[in-house]
């Protein structure tokens, strides 16, 4: 015990002795947080239309308005033709341009179809087709409201015939129900700055004394490899409680997202997640041979797979097999499905025991790895 | 300036870095890996949506209104329910994403023409999908009725009812909508930018901390010099390394290059100069690798992610934090990107991207060499 408190004493000194990194590690969560959990956000509202009405009648108006009244559209522009249309599209000034060609109203009630078109930017594919899905409905709506007001004048008796079938959604929405994506991106932000600030902390770890030749002296020694990995990484978990205290206390005090879930589980699990990801990190660092090195498997191997393959924004489950395979080894894919189901379901902690069993195989897998790992090395 | 000082600072890089396998295989092997991995891994599409549904009509009415929806490759059937509160459990666990219950009566009122009400409860909780789920489930019962109803006018012989509006969408650009040509150059992005930085900081620093940039310091070197003989070596192996994996987004996932190869050339070694300078000015910001990784990696691996417009639009963002992305290489080369690949326009559409990258680059240049200048004193 003596002999991990010296150790754990030696490396709170020398990451005093840096003057920028103390200060970097508990102030860039916060101020990450800040940044990013206001800009992850995939509402699909606002969509950018121009509009471009050519025949100016009281059907084309009032198509125009039930586009701006659904709220998925904003008027970005008016223009005067489809070609102009068009340009605002080419600019990026615009995602959608809604085209209402001269004889829209007087066509509606003719022999011909009233013909409408509708361009997407498909270089955004993703607001173009939620877009799409959407003007789609609202042409149909329209399309249904024309159809009644024809059938009026058809004879009685073949009118009652017509069965006018209607079947209508009542949507009910759990968990979140103005679908804002920021309740689903905020927790999301705060567990990827977790995972990159903790396994940067700790992939230099053993490989810096190697490189510096300090680590021969710490050989020398009568300590115990554990022993040595514990004390490199107790600091680093006192670290991270108050980098999970300073990050859970500005996402609630700023975004207002409310835990629904005991903040205790949430606690409790954040840490096993810290120490799976701090795990990870030692391992490397006993892994590499240079910092360099450590540095670029950390990077490269591990957070940039776990940013994108996780589950953040890309669904996991639209992923290839192979790929779905590798992501069980990433804790951050255990700490989402925690993260989001405290903030936005309310969990319980029976519902979460299946990632909390992965977090800790991950973290005492690693940790035991690192320990064996850097056994060896002695010899 | 003195060309043969540089060229003798690019000689000593190159050597130094052809004997550094892990730096050259960083630059050029991980961005292909890196592209290969996450090219075939991601997409925003929302198919394939987990339904469960709870049937309390049974008939035949209610069974064609299901395959309406299993006929479409949004939606997969999951489980058949049979009582109601086992809902609540199924998306509290996450099984599936949408519930749907047809009540009883369901098939009379649809045979009576009557107005009729399904129930469908959603998992709100990713809003983007949800919302994406719900436009389709109102999109498949729309289509439904609309089948419907026509046949019920054929039935009742009434012919030469036209349908009112000839509703034509047109996407332009990328008329599949495949959401490859909307991740891929995000992902280049993510990619050039990470690797360039760290490389060039690391390699950097690592000579500080080993004590040789005094040495160089003390010789009759300039810090311009300096820097320019050391960022143009990575410069051109980054250069390869874009080649690569835009070649390879080319062959492996049918991202064509629309516009012309020789912008999107000239583009990338703007923006790569760019990376390179910011990773040489970081590298004048720190003393010890482990405080420049922390730095490079906090101020490019997540912004560049989440504030560069290559999943979440800036539109949603207040008007601060877009202030912030305008700071950002990666969100001029990413417009300028999707603009000559996906679009394939020329360069007035691009103009301003080129202008805000030139002006980032120098910016960090001549921070670097005022940052050097200093220090050599």
């Amino acid at each position: 015990m003596r002999t991990i408190r010296f150790i754990i004493r030696k490396e709170f000194q020398q990451l005093r002795r840096d003057r920028r990194l103390l200060p970097l590690i508990f102030l860039s969560p916060v101020l990450q947080i800040a940044l990013l959990g206001y800009a992850a956000n995939m509402d699909v509202k606002d969509i950018p239309l121009a509009v471009c009405d050519q025949d100016h009648s009281v059907e084309s108006r009032q198509l125009v308005t039930s586009f701006l009244e659904s709220g998925s559209y904003v008027a970005a522009a008016y223009v005067p033709d489809a070609a102009s249309a068009e340009r605002s599209i080419e600019q990026g000034k615009s995602s959608l341009a809604l085209v209402i060609p001269p004889e829209f109203g007087r066509s509606l009630t003719g022999r011909k179809a009233a013909p409408l078109q509708l361009l997407a930017d498909g270089s955004d594919s993703q607001s173009a087709a939620i877009g799409l899905t959407y003007a789609t409905l609202i042409v149909s709506r329209a399309q249904t409201a024309q159809a009644a007001a024809r059938l009026l004048g058809l004879d009685p008796r073949v009118l009652s015939q017509i069965k006018a079938v209607q079947v209508d959604p009542a949507v009910r929405v759990l968990y979140n129900p103005t679908l804002a994506s920021r309740n689903f991106m905020v927790p999301g932000v705060l567990a990827l700055i977790l995972m990159v600030i903790t396994t940067i902390l700790t992939s230099q770890a053993i490989v810096k004394e190697k490189e510096l030749g300090t680590l021969e002296q710490l050989i020398v020694t009568p300590i115990t490899p554990r022993q040595l990995i514990i004390g490199k990484l107790a600091p680093f978990v006192l670290i991270s409680l108050v980098i999970i205290t300073v990050v859970l206390f500005a996402s609630l005090l700023l975004f207002g997202i409310a835990v629904r879930g005991s903040l205790l589980v949430l606690y409790a699990l954040s840490l096993l997640f810290m120490l799976s990801s701090l795990g990870i990190g030692l391992f490397v660092s006993t892994v590499a041979r240079t910092q360099q090195q450590a540095m670029m498997i950390s990077m490269f191997f591990f957070m940039m797979p776990m940013i994108i393959l996780s589950g953040f924004v890309f669904p996991i489950e639209s992923m290839p097999p192979v790929i779905q395979a590798v992501t069980y080894i990433f804790p951050l894919r255990y700490y989402f499905v925690i993260i989001r189901g405290l903030f936005l379901k309310g969990v319980s902690f029976a519902e979460l025991w299946r990632e909390t069993a992965a977090l800790a195989a991950i973290g005492i897998f690693v940790i035991a790895a690192s320990v064996l790992r850097f056994r060896k090395r002695l010899e | 300036m003195s060309r043969m000082r540089i060229a003798t600072i690019m000689v000593k890089e190159l050597r130094q870095i052809s004997r550094d396998p892990a730096t050259l295989g960083v630059l050029l092997v991980v961005p292909l890996f890196l592209l290969l991995m996450f090219g075939f891994a991601i997409s925003l599409d929302v198919k394939h949506i987990q339904l469960a549904v709870l049937d309390h009509d049974t008939t035949q009415y209610s069974r064609e209104f299901l395959q309406s929806f299993l006929h479409s490759e949004y939606f997969d059937l999951k489980l058949v329910l049979d009582r109601e509160n086992q809902i609540d459990g199924l998306l509290d666990e996450g099984k599936v994403l949408v519930a749907m219950v047809i009540p009883r009566g369901f098939g009379r009122d649809v045979a009576n023409g009557q107005r009729v009400e399904i129930q469908a409860i959603v998992d709100g909780s990713n809003g983007n999908t949800a919302a994406t789920a719900i436009g389709y489930v109102q999109a498949v019962a729309a289509d439904y009725s609309q089948r419907a109803f026509v046949r019920s006018l054929e039935r009742a012989g009434v012919t030469g009812m036209k349908t009112a509006i000839d509703f034509q969408p047109r996407v332009l650009f990328n008329p599949e909508l495949r959401s490859a040509n909307f991740l891929i150059p995000g992902l280049i992005v993510l990619i050039l930018m990470m690797t360039a930085v760290l490389s060039t900081t690391l390699s950097i620093v690592r000579e500080k901390e080993r004590g040789t940039m005094e040495q160089i310091s003390v010789s009759p070197v300039r810090p311009l010099e300096l820097i320019v003989g050391k960022t143009v070596p990575y410069l051109f192996i980054s250069l390869v390394a874009a080649a690569t994996i835009l070649a390879a987004s080319r062959l492996l996932f049918g991202v064509t290059v629309r516009g012309s190869w020789l912008d999107l050339g000239i583009v990338t070694l703007i923006f790569l100069f760019g990376c390179l300078g910011f990773g040489v000015l970081l590298s004048t910001l720190s003393d010890s690798q482990q405080v420049a990784f922390l730095l490079a990696s906090l101020l490019t691996l997540l912004p560049t992610f989440i504030l560069s417009g290559f999943v979440f639009p800036f539109r949603n963002m207040p008007w601060i934090i877009q202030a912030v992305s305008y700071l950002l290489p990666g969100r001029y080369y990413l417009a300028a990107l999707r603009a000559i690949m996906v679009k394939g326009v020329g360069f007035p559409a691009f103009g301003n991207q080129v202008l805000a990258l030139l002006i980032f680059a120098a910016a960090t240049g001549g921070l670097s060499v005022l940052r050097l200048r200093r220090q050599g004193e």
